[in-house]
């Protein structure tokens, strides 16, 4: 029964017209073809590069530097689902280590079934469960031995944790630093239940040793090219899901619910169900970078809970700038990339430099590397 | 007001006495078209109290206001105009007294947003507008469909929605500025904007709270224009300081609320008002 | 096995040298051997003798002066030379020098100490036998029973006979006699010690096959009340030291919270190097310290006067130089204010690692700190936290006098309410700014002048603070210091009540979960602002 503005009476003037698209198109024409490059470039120069080329050559990509781009690529795949929420939505978490970390752990519950009997103890069960004369496993393991349900788990498991969460935290309007300090503790909770051998996730040391994956030995060239690959494709995907998701309606309503919230709320919208739905896409995301994390780094342990790690995670999308979803992809390259040279070559300063970093970027680039390209467009 | 359209709101359907078929007096969370309106009342404030620590900015306000009506409500600073549309719209809880839109809608039990699509709009002392979103953008976030998360993710800007931000924007002769940020308009851009968006959302109760501060002399009396022609389909309270502006409102059978400390101090046509000794004394002055 | 055989000869030979009785070089001659067993029997015998020279060479053997001499004879050295231990002659210094010293082991030593003390029971001074009653008391020996019986008849002091009761109780509770035993069982009660439950048990059961139990019901039925009023008594102990820690944590707790409180509501930012503010101030105490150790080390017990005012100036310098260089420029940018605080923590952090070392250093209480009140056995309320918590308080009292006495205070104040009203009227509000956080820096400082005192001191010991204290500030609402207050002690307390049954870590993520539901129901804490003025 909705009222309708009907124009009557005279006939109407030259109507002006806003000649808009329905749906705004996701990327441009020229951003288009420069992903179709990427991908091509990447598909068929990585197999190359690492399995063709020998280990002479120049252009050799050795399982080391697959090892550090697949890496770096997860990284991005956060840094964008942290965008999603921060840049687009208002929200600054800092717990979305969390999310990388559970989505991690699903993935290292897999690999730890496929070690099968390969392990030290040679038993059916995961080592630790062995070292701590556990007799069988237990009932959250159960089904952890078939991919399908890793992924389920992978997806689902963040998932649950961010909307229960998120449901009480956006319900009770809890907003700003107040918000952003609860999610740090959020993490620190979960990464002290972790630590506890009780828990059933491997306590301090976590998983390692994995030997195989799907059936293939998870340290052989195909299968880290593989894994690479696998990477490349969920970025690019995670990329444009998010692309889309920011140009839609909901898109529009997230950036007004970070702007002008209360506002939005007398429009007629209830904040809860857009901060949930993109604050719970997030966390999915954030799960699969992490589910794909851990078969390349080979170890997944509590650590990777700690509160420092979300903290850097938004240094990323600052670096990048926030709210471009290009930004913080960028912003994750770079940080992780100078922590790679600086560790390996000059481990003291690197602390020095990433604090310089925190300090110098929201005072001198607030809108990050991003906002250099961009010139009074708006976020 | 030269090519201003002649607006008229139109229901379709039945939106007369009894329309929701339910005269229960309980209140419920509406759907938009569920306001009763069967006894002639939108609105219905009745002994509100609000206390903050102790002080009481509303104080037993009791105040109705009828379907189609426009009423003005003056008064001086403090008096408690604000905290009535702030208890309202859902900003402010009330610590006793009832509020109700049409005869079932409990607005004490409904949260902003849910008022809002009863079909209560607001507008602001202080424009407030989605600074950096564009001016079609502005408008297309008020427009009144459905509100929630899963409608706006598949939502398609077709051709009608597009033709009605294009009318809205013809309406109030910000065409001109459709694409550019809402931010940067000037002063009074910004209010005719929020006006549009409150057109947009098509409300069957307007508040306006002080609409025309800071507006040019023409801007006001287009606005006064734009008011008298929803008179009718759309109940209309405003908040004013300007007695200029009121006259051209309330004309001479309008009805002017005056309020004074938190409650109402009298009520009646403007002149009735205006000779009413008790509001000479505190708010008009000799 | 052997201990019942030594009883059995003690007693024996207590029955046997009623009275007087002579040291015979046959029986200490074992002391020279290598035989401990033999040893242990000697000294037993040493120590039921009532002649003074076995005295004499009991000290010796407990001071080391006792040795084995030519033809195996024990010499006793001392300051004017050796003698023999039964004759008493002078020894020569040649065989002196060349006599090997009687070798104890721990079980030897320890019967020795206890022979001494069992032997000063009858001692003239009733201090020497207080001491020797308290010594039996902390490591009862039912072999010194006929002594402490003895010396029981005869003592008058009223205080150690209640001692000497206690330790005949300990050892009737295994006498032939019911009455005996029910008189023990009340006098063990008596004595208010939660661990002297073990020793009633047994008596609690009834009788069973194989001797073990007690058939006396009356008995039983006394031990059952003896123990259960000692369980009350643990009970009671152990809660009032949960309470006690409780509020020593919460006490540290409020001076990192309470600065946090004061920066946060005046300047509305979360500042994540706050926790390194208080490590500086441990710091600062850490190099008093040395600076008095090395160059006044006769004043080391003042060095805390010292601390105090170091700690809080080198946190205050900080905190006006961060709020100076970097803050100013973020206002109104809260959330980057966060990222940025936290990459000074970083820098803050890496600075200290480096130039004082990773590892943690060491703070040590000066005397006067170091102790403490013992209310029950299982209650002992340590010097150092007892002072903590009064300087807490203190430090407390002066942040209220601050802000509510001065005119510094009344400018925090107004500029808090009202930002731009106060600059109207003519406040400074950048000056106020600074002063203000620089304020709240030092307070944090001298937080952690309190904690080098009771915990460790490292890089990261700001680390484990921050996230409580922003805890307590908001569960006690922004803005009231009274809300801080609340907020720090009921955290530490809530932390540690938990701990018993959870374990640290489960309690810690218990007081997160509890906190985070109570935002649910009062979003802007416990003591918070009402009103239109405070939107947060």
């Amino acid at each position: 029964m909705a009222a309708v503005i009907a124009p009557a009476g005279e006939p109407s003037a030259p109507r002006f017209s806003l000649g808009l698209p329905e749906r705004p198109a996701l990327l441009g024409r020229r951003a288009w073809i420069a992903l179709a490059v990427l991908v091509v470039a990447v598909g068929a120069g990585a197999p190359l590069c690492a399995l063709v080329l020998p280990e002479s050559h120049p252009l050799h990509l050795s399982a080391y530097g697959m090892t550090l781009a697949g890496k770096l690529m997860c990284y991005a795949i956060a840094a964008l689902a942290l965008d999603l929420v921060w840049g687009y939505c208002g929200i600054l978490s800092l717990g979305h280590g969390l999310f990388f970390a559970l989505g991690g752990y699903a993935m290292g519950m897999y690999l730890m079934r496929g070690i099968g009997r390969d392990g030290n103890y040679q038993s059916d069960l995961p080592d630790f469960m062995v070292f701590l004369n556990w007799k069988e496993l237990p009932w959250f393991w159960h089904g952890t031995e078939h991919f399908a349900y890793a992924l389920l788990l992978v997806v689902l498991v963040p998932a649950a944790v961010a909307w229960v969460f998120g449901y009480f935290a956006f319900r009770s309007r809890v907003k700003g630093v107040y918000l952003s300090i609860i999610t740090q503790a959020m993490t620190f909770a979960a990464m002290l239940l972790f630590y506890r051998n009780e828990t059933g996730f491997g306590g301090n040391n976590g998983f390692t040793d994995f030997k195989r994956i799907l059936g293939f030995g998870i340290t052989q060239p195909e299968t880290r090219t593989a894994l690479f690959l696998a990477t490349f494709a969920a970025l690019v995907l995670a990329f444009l899901l998010a692309r889309a998701v920011t140009t839609s309606k909901l898109g529009r309503v997230a950036t007004g619910i970070r702007d002008a919230e209360s506002r939005l709320m007398f429009l007629g919208y209830s904040p809860l169900g857009y901060k949930l739905f993109v604050w719970t896409l997030s966390a999915v995301l954030c799960g699969v970078a992490g589910a794909l994390y851990v078969p390349q780094v080979g170890i997944i342990n509590p650590s990777e809970m700690a509160p420092v790690n979300s903290i850097e995670m938004a240094i990323w999308v600052a670096v990048g700038g926030r709210g471009t979803l290009i930004g913080p992809i960028v912003g994750a390259f770079a940080v992780n990339g100078a922590k790679s040279v600086f560790t390996t070559h000059f481990a003291e300063y690197w602390l020095f430099f990433l604090g310089a970093i925190f300090v110098l970027v929201p005072l001198c680039l607030p809108r990050g590397i991003a906002g250099l390209f961009q010139r009074g467009r708006a976020m | 007001m030269k090519g201003m359209h002649k607006l008229e709101i139109v229901h379709d359907g039945q939106a007369g006495p009894n329309a929701s078929g339910s005269v229960t007096g309980l209140g419920h969370v509406a759907r938009a078209g569920e306001i009763d309106v069967s006894h002639g009342t939108i609105l219905y404030l009745d002994a509100v109290t609000v206390s903050f620590d102790g002080f009481k900015a509303l104080n037993g306000l009791t105040l109705s206001v009828d379907q189609g009506e426009l009423r003005c409500v003056i008064g001086p600073n403090g008096a408690g105009k604000t905290t009535m549309m702030d208890v309202v719209t859902g900003k402010t809880r009330p610590t006793t007294g009832k509020v109700f839109l049409g005869q079932t809608l409990d607005l004490a039990r409904m949260d902003e947003p849910a008022i809002a699509r009863a079909g209560i709009g607001r507008k602001f002392q202080k424009p407030t507008v989605f600074s950096h979103h564009p001016v079609w953008e502005n408008l297309e976030l008020a427009m009144n469909t459905r509100k929630d998360w899963w409608a706006a993710l598949r939502a398609r800007f077709d051709r009608p929605a597009q033709r009605r931000v294009e009318e809205v924007l013809s309406m109030l002769h910000l065409e001109s500025e459709a694409y550019r940020l809402a931010g940067d308009l000037s002063h009074g851009q910004k209010q005719r904007l929020e006006i549009g968006m409150l057109l947009m959302q098509q409300p069957r109760l307007l508040l306006l709270d002080e609409p025309v501060a800071g507006m040019t002399d023409h801007e006001t009396m287009e606005l006064a224009g734009l008011l008298a022609r929803l008179k009718g389909s759309c109940s209309i309270v405003v908040v004013e300081h300007d007695m200029d502006f009121v006259a051209e409102l309330a004309g001479d059978t309008g009805r002017v609320t005056v309020m004074a400390e938190g409650s109402v101090l009298a009520d009646g046509t403007l002149a009735a008002v205006r000779a009413n000794e008790a509001v000479i004394e505190s708010y008009l002055g000799r | 096995m052997r201990t019942r055989a030594l009883e059995w000869l003690l007693g024996g030979l207590l029955c046997w040298h009623a009275g007087a009785a002579a040291l015979t070089a046959q029986d200490i001659q074992p002391l020279a051997g290598d035989d401990y067993a033999a040893k242990e029997e000697a000294v037993g015998r040493l120590v039921a003798d009532a002649d003074p020279r076995a005295a004499v060479l009991l000290q010796a053997l407990a001071d080391g002066d006792a040795a084995a001499g030519e033809a195996g004879r024990i010499i006793v050295g001392s300051r004017d030379g050796s003698v023999d231990a039964v004759t008493g002659e002078p020894v020569g210094e040649r065989e002196a020098a060349a006599a090997e010293p009687i070798m104890l082991n721990n079980r030897l030593r320890g019967l020795v100490e206890r022979g001494l003390a069992a032997a000063r029971l009858s001692a003239p001074d009733p201090v020497m036998r207080r001491a020797a009653a308290d010594a039996l008391l902390a490591n009862p020996d039912a072999r010194f029973q006929p002594l402490v019986e003895r010396a029981r008849a005869r003592e008058a002091d009223a205080e150690i006979k209640s001692r000497l009761d206690a330790l005949w109780a300990m050892a009737a509770l295994r006498d032939p006699d019911p009455e005996v035993r029910l008189a023990a069982v009340g006098l063990v009660a008596a004595r208010r010690q939660p661990e002297l439950r073990d020793l009633l048990r047994p008596l609690a059961e009834p009788a069973a096959a194989g001797g073990q139990g007690e058939p006396d019901p009356r008995v039983r039925a006394a031990a059952r009340a003896g123990i259960a009023s000692l369980d009350r008594l643990q009970w009671w102990g152990d809660l009032a030291a949960t309470l006690f820690s409780g509020l020593s944590l919460g006490s540290v707790l409020l001076l990192a919270a309470l600065g946090l409180a004061i920066t946060y509501g005046l300047i509305g930012v979360i500042n994540m190097a706050h926790g390194e503010f208080l490590m500086l101030g441990a710091y600062a105490t850490y190099v008093v310290q040395q600076a008095v150790q090395r160059h006044a080390p006769a004043l080391f017990d003042w060095y805390p006067l010292l601390s105090v005012p170091a700690s809080f100036a080198v946190a205050a310098l900080a905190g006006l130089a961060l709020e100076r260089l970097v803050l100013r420029h973020l206002y109104g940018r809260p959330l980057e204010t966060l990222l940025t605080t936290f990459g000074v923590s970083l820098l803050m952090i890496q600075a200290v690692r480096m130039t004082f070392g990773a590892q943690n250093v060491q703070v040590s209480n000066p005397d006067w700190m170091t102790g403490g009140i013992a209310l029950l056995p299982n209650l002992v309320l340590p010097y150092n936290r007892l002072i903590i918590l009064a300087f807490s308080l203190a430090v407390v009292a002066l942040a209220w006098a601050v802000l509510n006495r001065t005119r510094l205070g009344l400018f925090v104040r107004a500029v808090t309410q009202n930002r731009d009203m106060a600059a109207c009227v003519g406040v400074r509000t950048g000056k106020v700014d600074s002063y203000a956080f620089a304020f709240g820096a030092g307070i944090a400082g001298l937080g952690g002048c309190a904690l080098a005192q009771i915990g460790n001191v490292g890089p990261d010991l700001g680390q484990g603070y921050i996230i409580d204290s922003f805890m307590a500030v908001v569960l006690g609402g922004v803005g009231q210091l009274a809300g801080t207050i609340v907020g720090a002690l009921g955290l530490g307390m809530a932390s540690k009540l938990i701990e018993p049954f959870w374990g640290a870590v489960l309690a810690k993520i218990a007081v997160l979960v509890l906190i985070v539901l109570f935002i649910q129901k009062r979003p802007q804490g416990m003591f918070a602002l009402k009103g239109r003025s405070a939107e947060a």
